[in-house]
């Protein structure tokens, strides 16, 4: 008796042919390089998430505020990453800084800290999508998936220069396809529901806040 | 959506009422005034949230052609897009299951889990899980599924099932949702403050996000080009349930196919902006592997299983294999205007609304789905809405076609079950009537001069004037009228 696997197929292939469409044409937005951040910030801080501007240089001591203001004492980043590295040259010797813990093993031994205990997390992000207000998450082995859903707050770094239009044009200019990772994912914004009455509520199972960094070239001269 | 699951969800939801057809749970749902006010500022919102999504005609049109076209090319290819998904998932890693009913696949997932050693699940939101009732299966074996979207979560402890597609306890409102959860969360007190019943939901999921030893979870679209699965949601709980569990299994129905990267953007710019009104959701969460070595979290393997049940059936018959171009964003349930005043519900099926009506009959068989293709007046307004073009009204009617005068077509299932004797007389007779212009005139004469003596309580018309007032007579009929006015050849 042949398994399911061949019925099914079989079946499928038993049925009447129907023509192959082209696909029609559609192209997704495209904006002025000018605007870009503008839409890119716009469309996140209506999704409640924060965007700041920062320097290359100095966006530890921003992030050191916006953390303090919410009395985050302790902060997730990726294992020997340069953002662990730059973090640790930044606040060193600065008792009050929040600890900073690294992402050092597997979450099997990692899960009680990393669901309980973590206040934030930080992570790069690969890319920006100006059209939705999104950040493109390419966790690694050393930015693993999980830092950006379990704290209650992450931060996501972006250079400004990574940030696209849309979806569409940044999979195709960077040939995803080709080399799809484990894992990829598309954040427009913090965790949120309108399951009870429509009412929007944040936080309902990954972070209630999201704040975007965006490293920009010339914040000093600009 | 076998027969015997659907006779046990009846009696289930709709609490003490057993009726067995659309048309008296309608009834019944209509003298409901808190459901009807919860439906009604549900769907508003709904409709107004996307009309502001696409404020241009044109863009919309040209993205709707393509989403079209894009499931229909998927559709063209099934069979071959099918075997290119497998060959890349197993290359990926992902292990590829194929269920022809949902018996099958239940036992698959349940297999999978043995043989692990899985006691508790956390689940993703998904439709071919629904079409399953695969928590009671799981829960008759021993294992505990707990769902994880919020609104799954809350219908979960109801007791019911989801009364929408995208937004399951979209008929509850926020006091009986505080009540739900003071008598079911340990030290919950009763509250109808909204955050509040948000937070109390996240410390009981994530104790249970971290205790699950597995992840269940649907598939919004599968890429056959990469070998992906693509899932899409707001709250997190679905990168959660494929995340943080050592195991993760995915169920999808085989239609949910594309074929390639390229198509996913074009979809996802129409799904959740078709859905609730948004530009896009706050997670778009790709898996295309288990965790590989070195790698520090992710399920160490993934499942997917590819769900028939029909479908096959369905796609036999070109017209009706439209239906299966359907992304599930619920358009169609949020712009009915029957599905608005009698809520999910009273369509007794995992799929309600309009799309409901078109699958339920498909999937499950026109025996079992009974007047469910009846339960619209045909306005259209879910096809003008349908970011994948289906004509849902239009299989509307071949289904009502196929329930009397079941056609030679394979693809469907209990055709002619619709068929009455009182019916078909009925017509036969109208038809003698309306082919014989002596026996016209003799019996609208008779309708004119003694059709109001007619009382409406007869039993033949009670099922219309009971809901209706009964329309009076003329006293002249058309023809005397045209011929009072000098048409002699009326």
């Amino acid at each position: 008796m042949p398994d399911a696997r061949t019925r099914i197929l079989s079946r499928l292939r038993a049925a009447p042919p129907s023509p192959l469409p082209d696909l029609p044409d559609w192209t997704a937005p495209v904006y002025e390089p000018a605007a870009r951040l503008d839409r890119f910030r716009a469309m996140f801080e209506a999704m409640k998430a924060e965007v700041h501007d920062v320097d290359a240089a100095t966006w530890p001591q921003r992030l050191r505020t916006l953390l303090d203001n919410r009395g985050v004492r302790t902060l997730l980043h990726g294992d020997g990453s340069p953002v662990a590295a730059q973090l640790a040259a930044a606040w060193s010797g600065d008792d009050q800084a929040p600890a900073l813990v690294a992402y050092d093993r597997a979450v099997e031994d990692l899960k009680d800290d990393l669901v309980h205990r973590i206040d934030a997390g930080i992570t790069w992000a690969s890319a920006g999508i100006a059209e939705t207000g999104s950040v493109v998450l390419w966790p690694t082995a050393r930015e693993p998936r999980l830092m950006s859903l379990l704290p209650p707050i992450h931060i996501a770094l972006v250079e400004e220069d990574t940030i696209h239009d849309t979806l569409a044009d940044l999979m195709v200019r960077q040939g995803w396809a080709l080399r799809m990772p484990t894992n990829v994912v598309v954040v427009s914004g913090p965790s949120k529901t309108a399951d009870i009455e429509q009412t929007l509520a944040f936080g309902v199972h990954g972070p209630k806040e999201l704040i975007i960094l965006v490293i920009r070239k010339q914040l000093n001269a600009g | 959506m076998s027969a015997e699951s659907k006779a046990s969800g009846g009696d289930g939801h709709m609490g003490h009422v057993t009726v067995t057809n659309f048309a008296g749970r309608a009834h019944v749902a209509l003298n409901d005034k808190p459901l009807r006010a919860n439906f009604r500022r549900a769907m508003d919102g709904l409709m107004t949230k996307r009309a502001a999504q696409f404020p241009d005609a044109a863009d919309l049109a040209r993205l709707r052609a393509r989403g079209a076209a894009i499931k229909e090319r998927a559709l063209a290819r099934l069979p071959e897009l099918l075997e290119q998904l497998e060959t890349r998932c197993t290359a990926n890693g992902i292990k590829v299951h194929w269920a022809e009913t949902t018996g099958d696949a239940n036992r698959i997932v349940l297999d999978i889990f043995r043989s692990h050693g899985v006691r508790t699940v956390v689940k993703g939101k998904s439709m071919v899980s629904e079409e399953m009732h695969l928590n009671a299966f799981l829960g008759e074996h021993g294992i505990e599924a707990v769902e994880s979207d919020l609104g799954e979560y809350i219908i979960q402890l109801a007791g019911e099932m989801p009364s929408h597609i995208v937004m399951p306890c979209i008929h509850k409102n926020k006091g009986q949702i505080g009540q739900l959860f003071s008598e079911h969360i340990e030290g919950q007190r009763y509250t109808e403050d909204v955050d509040e019943l948000t937070a109390a939901a996240r410390r009981v999921m994530r104790a249970k996000f971290a205790e699950a030893d597995a992840g269940i979870s649907g598939v919004n679209f599968a890429v056959a080009e990469t070998g992906t699965l693509v899932l899409i949601e707001n709250e997190g709980n679905g990168r959660m349930s494929t995340t943080l569990p050592p195991l993760h299994v995915a169920v999808m129905g085989i239609e949910k196919l594309v074929e390639t990267l390229d198509d996913i953007p074009p979809l996802l710019a129409l799904l959740p902006r078709s859905a609730t009104g948004q530009p896009i959701t706050t997670y778009v969460n790709m898996i295309t592997s288990p965790r590989k070595p070195g790698e520090k979290d992710g399920p160490q393997e993934v499942h997917l299983v590819l769900l028939d049940n029909g479908r096959t059936r369905v796609y036999a018959d070109l017209e009706l294999r439209e239906t299966l171009r359907c992304i599930r964003c619920g358009a169609c349930m949020n712009h009915c205007p029957v599905y608005a005043r009698v809520g999910g519900h009273t369509y007794d099926a995992v799929y309600p609304g309009p799309i409901g009506k078109i699958l339920t009959p498909q999937i499950a068989g026109l025996d079992v789905a009974e007047d469910l293709p009846h339960a619209s007046s045909l306005c259209n307004a879910c096809v003008e809405v349908c970011p994948v073009k289906i004509p849902i009204a239009d299989i509307l009617v071949r289904l009502r076609r196929e329930a009397v005068r079941p056609s030679a077509s394979q693809a469907v299932k209990g055709g002619g079950h619709g068929w009455t004797l009182s019916e078909a007389s009925a017509w036969a007779g109208w038809k003698i009537l309306n082919a014989h212009p002596a026996l016209y005139r003799m019996g609208t004469g008779v309708l004119a001069t003694l059709g109001n003596l007619i009382p409406s309580s007869l039993p033949p018309l009670k099922a219309w004037t009971g809901v209706r007032a009964k329309p009076k007579f003329a006293r002249k009929t058309l023809h005397q009228l045209a011929r009072d006015k000098g048409f002699d050849d009326a």
